[in-house]
């Protein structure tokens, strides 16, 4: 029986590499590297002033061993972390109230349809005036570019909600709590995840210009130092490790969220 | 405690009274006796759902009542309420998606709190082995087949050992072979506990092969155009299929259903 598993298994990744799919992609990629490498070496005009790939790597490789690299993931880490916690303690009741409540939906909601126009990177100099501390101006438009996300991706579910589900459990003799704990929190829980995976993106975004512009740690003051000290291939590893933090924390949330919600797993 | 007798009196239904009114039903009465087995055929848009909605307590009339058991379920001015008397199987299924099968057979008397936890996993456990569903018992809706689904919704209704059964066309999208599998299974179901059944379809055959009466309705506003007694033996089989007495019925059934057809469409025609 595992043998066979193990075969066919063999017979799927065997197929996958003798793909043209695969022998495309992996055409393209080679073929950006290879590009972008000569235009470096030859000093192409405008796309030769970019490091080269080799150069990024030597300068990735320094970068790991130093304590100061990766305590610039750090500090971004706590922020986006800290920031979107708060989004999430906030956001998830308040959007849970205005899909429920319609009268909360008309008091509170063209409060928020009036900010959320606003790009939370607009929020910097006002917030780096409000809060004592950088820190918490950093958190704090984190956490914007999160809360509105998620607060609109539950009020958009509970919307969704299919109307014979609630007629079903109200059939089935559930009172007005079993229908909001049974039917309408699990029924709206597949939105709810979308939002924080949307929102954790938004969070990279804001987070990196923030940190650009606010303070002298992160990833994103890691890129800035780089391109104000002259050290490009630095950028470009700044921009490779941001890409990859984001990448890790949308998949975070995306395993976070199968695990509350194991009937959306396909077979 | 009554039979399930559902007596509906004058039940007129008329949506948006203000504006372009639409009269869904008017003036529509039906004695439906207890443990009987009725099935309602009529045109597409003719009411029978506005009807069947009505019983269930999902909306309120506008005229006329519903008694079930000689008690007001609705009337005018007194708002519906859905009971776990009365439970519906609806038309494209309504198993909770996030809940496995057991937990879904569960739910109602959980939700009454007229189970124990243990007790009602027990019952769920019987019910589904009794309808060959417990090697699925704690799969997910979504990943079982659309014929095993509409059998849990139906073993999900009877943990609640209703009075009635409303199925509105449960076994429409369903291919011929799965169909009659879930017919087969309905009827065993039915014999076992002889619930009132108020079940809603487009197909004659189904309706002839089920019911202890067949209730034709007319084209929209609707009524009962004509009854037919289906005075063929339980338990039923296939073999029925083939009987002349079966064969008259479904003749007069059809003959009944393509006038009240062709009313609609020369309705709608006009309507063009």
């Amino acid at each position: 029986m595992i043998r066979l598993a193990i075969n066919r298994q063999l017979k799927k990744i065997a197929k996958t590499v003798r793909s043209k799919t695969l022998r495309r992609g992996v055409i393209s990629i080679a073929g950006f590297f290879i590009i972008w490498e000569l235009c470096a070496r030859f000093k192409v005009p405008v796309l030769g002033t970019v490091p080269s790939p080799t150069e990024v790597l030597r300068c990735l490789a320094d970068q790991i061993t130093e304590a100061y690299y990766w305590h610039s993931w750090g500090s971004s880490m706590v922020r986006i972390l800290t920031g979107f916690a708060i989004a999430q303690l906030l956001g998830v009741p308040l959007g849970l109230l205005l899909g429920f409540s319609r009268k909360a939906r008309e008091i509170i909601f063209p409060l928020i349809e009036l900010m959320r126009p606003v790009p939370p990177l607009a929020w910097v100099p006002v917030s780096v005036i409000f809060w004592p501390s950088a820190e918490m101006s950093m958190i704090f438009v984190t956490f914007l570019g999160a809360f509105f996300t998620v607060v609109l991706n539950i009020v958009e579910g509970i919307a969704a909600i299919d109307e014979r589900y609630l007629r079903a459990a109200s059939s089935l003799g559930a009172g007005k709590s079993d229908i909001f704990w049974h039917v309408m929190l699990p029924a709206s829980l597949p939105s709810v995840l979308v939002g924080m995976t949307v929102g954790m993106g938004i969070t990279w975004c804001v987070v990196v210009a923030a940190e650009m512009i606010a303070t002298n740690t992160g990833l994103g003051y890691l890129t800035w130092r780089g391109y104000v000290a002259g050290e490009f291939p630095m950028i470009v590893v700044g921009m490779l490790s941001i890409g990859l933090a984001g990448y890790l924390s949308s998949g975070l949330i995306r395993r976070i969220g199968l695990i509350f919600t194991p009937w959306l797993e396909s077979r | 405690m009554g039979l399930g007798a559902i007596s509906v009196r004058g039940a007129t239904k008329i949506y948006n009274p203000d504006e372009a009114a639409i009269v869904a039903l008017d003036g529509c009465s039906m004695e439906i006796g207890p443990g009987e087995f009725c099935v309602l055929v009529g045109p597409s848009g003719c009411g029978k759902t506005t009807l069947l909605n009505a019983i269930a307590g999902f909306h309120d009339l506008t005229g006329g009542t519903i008694l079930l058991d000689g008690e007001e379920l609705s009337s005018p001015g007194k708002p519906a309420k859905p009971g776990a008397d009365r439970i519906v199987v609806f038309q494209n299924g309504a198993l909770f998606p996030w809940m496995t099968i057991l937990e879904n057979v569960t739910f109602g008397p959980l939700a009454q709190g007229r189970l124990a936890p243990d007790q009602a996993k027990k019952e769920a456990l019987d019910m589904l082995e009794t309808m060959g569903l417990s090697g699925i018992a704690s799969d997910y809706p979504g990943r079982v087949s659309s014929g095993m689904r509409r059998r849990a919704e139906i073993a999900r209704a009877m943990m609640n050992r209703p009075k009635v059964l409303l199925l509105d066309e449960p076994f429409r999208a369903m291919d011929a072979l799965t169909k009659t599998m879930a017919h087969q299974f309905l009827l065993e179901v039915y014999d076992r506990t002889k619930p009132t059944v108020f079940f809603i379809t487009h197909d004659l055959d189904e309706a002839i092969f089920l019911a202890s009466k067949v209730y034709v309705m007319t084209t929209r506003p609707a009524a009962i155009k004509k009854v037919l007694e289906v005075d063929l033996p339980r338990p039923r089989n296939y073999k029925l299929l083939a009987s002349p007495q079966y064969q008259a019925l479904r003749q007069e059934c059809q003959e009944a259903v393509r006038e009240e057809a062709l009313k609609a469409f020369t309705a709608g025609e006009r309507e063009m």
